[in-house]
């Protein structure tokens, strides 16, 4: 499966969910930089990475959601190729539009960098098909911005239609019903706050993260 | 001409910046502070013959997440 990987000036993950890409899919992915105004043909999976695309300057995301390529993400997200944001990329497909609801500073103001304890909300979606619902996991996250909102409604919405993927398990950024990563009403759009690709291999602490790209790799062909 | 952008989150939107200048003028000995809301001036030198449509749809499209925030423009007059 070919893959490509967005790379905004202040990312800092892009190169860490490259390594994990090329570890799924057995190809390097295409590093992709913001300002290009195509993305290379046949893509399988488009990852937004975690980092802080332009300083986080007027909000996390906002001006790397406006860049030039990620006109193409959309264009590419609307056929249905896979596109998966982590972290900064969460915020960046909230702030494009491509998912409900916005990312808050956390709660409790601190930025918050450690192994947290996630449950899997549903492996129906093609990013979570290798776990099992309810499935206990361990995955680290890296933000300030993490503490996902969203309007009653929407978040009813979300939740009635199985798109919330992970959960916090305990409560850690102050998100909304503790909501740690949502899919698109597609389902071909992830957006999660916790870091898969920093799980990938033993020397990490644990390879929780390993079977959402080789899931996804299985669900893509 | 000068245009002000003033961004403020919405009623009900966790304020965690918000709360901790509210601790930090009680530690300082202010008493009266009901609540402490903090939101973004973004000052605009705009040429004469942008429209009030035109601002609105900046802030719309970047200025302001109408998710989590309200915005109010206030135009210097010519």
């Amino acid at each position: 499966m070919r893959s490509a990987v967005i790379v905004f000036p202040g990312s800092n993950c892009d190169r860490d969910m490259a390594v994990a890409l090329e570890q799924a899919t057995g190809a390097k992915p295409h590093m992709v930089w913001h300002r290009e105004t195509e993305l290379p043909d046949g893509l399988g999976l488009i990852a937004l990475p975690g980092g802080f695309s332009y300083g986080d300057y007027l909000r996390s995301g906002a001006i790397g959601a406006n860049s030039p390529i990620m006109h193409e993400v959309k264009a590419a997200a609307d056929r249905g190729v896979a596109v998966l944001g982590v972290c900064n990329g969460f915020q960046l497909l909230t702030e494009a539009g491509l998912l409900p609801g916005a990312l808050l500073r956390n709660a409790g103001i601190d930025f918050i960098c450690r192994d947290v304890a996630l449950t899997v909300a549903s492996s129906q979606t093609a990013f979570t098909s290798r776990y099992a619902s309810d499935e206990a996991i361990t995955i680290p996250v890296a933000h300030h911005d993490g503490n996902y909102f969203a309007d009653d409604a929407t978040l009813d919405r979300i939740e009635g239609d199985g798109r919330v993927a992970f959960r916090y398990a305990e409560s850690c950024n102050g998100s909304a019903r503790d909501i740690a990563g949502i899919v698109n009403e597609a389902g071909n759009v992830l957006g999660m706050m916790p870091h898969p690709e920093r799980m990938v291999e033993p020397a990490h602490g644990g390879t929780d993260g390993q079977r959402l790209f080789d899931g996804l790799v299985q669900a893509l062909g | 001409m000068k245009t002000r952008i003033h961004v403020t989150l919405k009623n009900g939107v966790l304020d965690p910046q918000g709360k901790a200048i509210h601790h930090a003028l009680e530690s300082l000995g202010f008493d009266g502070v009901n609540d402490v809301r903090q939101g973004k001036l973004i000052e605009l030198d705009l040429d004469d013959n942008v429209s009030d449509a035109d601002i609105e749809a900046m802030c719309k499209k970047l200025l302001a997440n109408m998710v989590i925030e309200n915005f109010e423009i206030e135009r210097e007059a010519a």
